[in-house]
């Protein structure tokens, strides 16, 4: 029992982190749609190589997949190159034509074989360790293990090989090509490991979670670094975190273990946006108060800077009075006195309010801004 | 005697679903057209897609199979699902693709989690699911019918209400914002009228095709004219003819869903826009290549 919650682990990891990695450059090269409808337009050349071979596991079955898969991406740049339609809607169009293409000759020719829609759409991690690979009579483990293991080797070594002209093809595509280094190789080269990999996922997560091993990782890690290499970590370590933990999650409330992945991306990836220093919703929010409180106390003292050494400074820096010379709400001004003060830009004089040294290097330094 | 009145009865559904998929596909093709000319031809697949947990949320909660309990939990959740997306745009550095892409799967995984807790209480089928996915437009009642006149009439009005706001949103964003326009409510508007037509087919056509049905027309439409007015009319017309082609095609045959049909007609109604179309089309334009090579000949020989 506990060797097959361990197999689905490992499997549910290996998937991950081999989206993960190939998912960094799709986030920055905003192509992340393209594996959504990778992932669907796929279904036909699924179905066909089915026929052909009567057999879900079928090597070929990847094959034919990832030839429809890098189809489906001649077919969206050729119609934007008509210039009639724009990418989005190119994308649009194609994976639900190939799909319901997909689905029609399922539903007509393949009704009692053995070929389940839900299967494909949904995946089921859980009878993934039930396929065993057997040599010589010993149990060497289960086969999507070895399949996803090698794709994730696979992606790791494209990577590896032609990292420097993924990095320059992603930020520079012009340059890139001005040196040489053929970015639509690169490009159809990537293509093509997308589609290899999203079939390889279809046992694990189907084919609409694979879009959340795709883009979650690398988005969550795209708000921490700004370094290439250092996302391409991160978003591996992301991936193998949401695995486990959605794993934990679908063991604890037994439900759909790819679900369960999902939601828990979705979970670390908000939980991120709304922490991580800087670019998080709270660092945001906290910037904004801040400036806020600063703009009201920079007002504060120029004014008093205005009238400082002035016969009518008693009364303008009366204290009681300021909300009226700023014409601010007497609430704010009060809030505003008490930040200075906390500050000390100003210091209370009686019933007045004068500045400190510190708080007149303020005021000059506004106003000559 | 007795064939005749299976014929007629037979006529009769079929009847009416091709009259509930010609009204969506007027009501997709109309509405999708905005999406398409604002680039967000996408955003209708995640909301479709988003709209699971919504549907689970609203069974776990009331306990009914009422499709109207059930479609203003899709439509919660569809419209949060887009108010997501245009945060996390507005507030990082993530694109628009990135953001669509993350809230349609987590979304949709949280809607399978949900609904595997349902399935475990014992109190629906997997069919639910199913129809979830794929549609059931065969299964189109009256009442269902009636559904989606209604409320897709109502997204239709207040779309024709809003005109003049929606064209300025499309076109001219910036401009639209500096008179004064109120941009983010215009586009919470536009996005909710879409929920509505997503919501009311995902019951026909499914999740899974739903963003060809907002898609697809409207990229046809847009073929034939440069007119905003034209478009809306045409992608409208377009929706509906693929509705009712579909419906009817996969009536013929047995074993031919209705859902994926549909899409597949309207997918020929765009090629054929793309190729024939006058002006934009592909004909048209390597005939006026021709042309042109013809007279440039003509002008350089006089010399």
């Amino acid at each position: 029992m506990l060797e097959g919650h361990l197999d689905i682990l490992l499997i549910a990891i290996v998937t991950a982190v081999a989206c993960a990695l190939l998912g960094v450059f799709l986030v920055l090269r905003r192509m992340t749609l393209m594996s959504d409808a990778i992932s669907h337009a796929i279904l036909p050349g699924i179905v066909l190589a089915f026929f052909l071979t009567h057999s879900l596991s079928s090597p070929l079955l990847i094959l034919a997949a990832a030839g429809t898969g890098v189809l489906t991406v001649v077919c969206v740049e050729l119609l934007e190159r008509t210039k009639l339609v724009k990418e989005d809607a190119a994308i649009g169009l194609t994976f639900p034509a190939l799909f319901s293409i997909g689905v029609i000759l399922i539903s007509r020719f393949a009704g009692n074989v053995h070929l389940d829609m839900d299967a494909v759409l949904l995946g089921e991690l859980a009878y993934a360790p039930l396929n065993r690979l057997k040599a010589f009579g010993y149990d060497l483990g289960p086969v999507s293990l070895y399949v996803m293991g090698t794709i994730l080797v696979l992606n790791l070594v494209f990577i590896c090989l032609f990292y420097k002209e993924l990095k320059l093809a992603t930020f520079d595509a012009s340059l890139a090509a001005a040196l040489g280094l053929a970015p639509t190789v690169i490009h159809y080269g990537l293509m093509t490991l997308v589609s290899v990999t999203t079939v390889g996922a279809f046992d694990a997560v189907g084919s609409i979670l694979v879009v959340a091993l795709i883009a979650g990782p690398p988005a969550t890690a795209y708000l921490m670094t700004d370094r290439l290499s250092r996302m391409l970590i991160l978003s591996a370590i992301i991936g193998s975190v949401n695995a486990v933990s959605g794993y934990g999650v679908a063991f604890l409330f037994d439900v759909s273990i790819a679900g369960s992945i999902a939601t828990m991306t979705l979970l670390i990836f908000v939980l991120v946006f709304l922490v991580v220093p800087n670019r998080g919703l709270i660092a945001i929010a906290r910037r904004h108060a801040r400036q806020k409180w600063e703009f009201a106390q920079t007002m504060l003292v120029i004014h008093l800077f205005n009238h400082e050494g002035l016969p009518e400074a008693e009364t303008e820096s009366a204290i009681a009075d300021l909300h009226e010379h700023l014409s601010w709400d007497p609430g704010f001004t009060s809030q505003v006195v008490r930040y200075a003060l906390n500050n000390r830009c100003v210091s209370r004089k009686e019933t007045q309010l004068i500045l400190t040294a510190h708080g007149r290097t303020i005021a000059q330094q506004a106003l000559v801004q | 005697m007795e064939n005749l009145s299976i014929l007629t009865h037979l006529d009769y559904t079929l009847m009416i679903v091709a009259i509930g998929a010609a009204l969506l596909g007027a009501v997709s093709g109309a509405l999708g057209s905005y999406a398409v000319l604002r680039r967000q031809s996408l955003l209708g697949d995640a909301i479709s897609h988003a709209a699971l947990p919504g549907i689970a949320i609203a069974f776990l909660l009331t306990g009914s199979k009422t499709p109207l309990i059930l479609v203003l939990g899709a439509a919660i959740a569809g419209w949060l699902g887009t108010l997501l997306i245009l945060s996390i745009v507005r507030l990082t550095r993530i694109k628009y693709d990135s953001a669509l892409g993350i809230v349609l799967s987590t979304f949709f995984g949280f809607g399978l989690v949900l609904h595997t807790l349902i399935q475990r209480t014992g109190n629906a089928n997997q069919a639910g699911l199913d129809t979830f996915l794929f549609g059931q437009a065969a299964t189109l009642l009256e009442r269902d019918v009636l559904t989606i006149g209604i409320l897709g009439g109502i997204a239709l009005t207040v779309m024709l209400i809003f005109w003049k706001e929606l064209k300025l949103l499309v076109f001219d964003e910036g401009f639209a914002a500096s008179i004064g326009f109120p941009i983010r409510t215009l586009d919470i508007l536009l996005t909710s009228l879409l929920v509505v037509a997503i919501v009311l087919g995902l019951q026909a056509v499914g999740a899974v095709l739903m963003s060809a049905m907002l898609v697809a027309p409207a990229v046809a439409a847009r073929q034939w004219t440069d007119r905003l007015r034209l478009m809306v009319f045409l992608a409208a017309c377009f929706g509906a003819l693929a509705g009712v082609s579909g419906t009817i095609i996969s009536s013929t045959a047995s074993r031919i869903p209705t859902g994926p049909t549909i899409v597949l007609c309207a997918t020929v109604v765009v090629g054929f826009s793309i190729v024939f179309a006058p002006n934009r089309g592909l004909v048209w334009d390597r005939i006026r290549q021709q042309r042109n090579r013809r007279n440039l000949k003509m002008e350089t020989s006089r010399y």
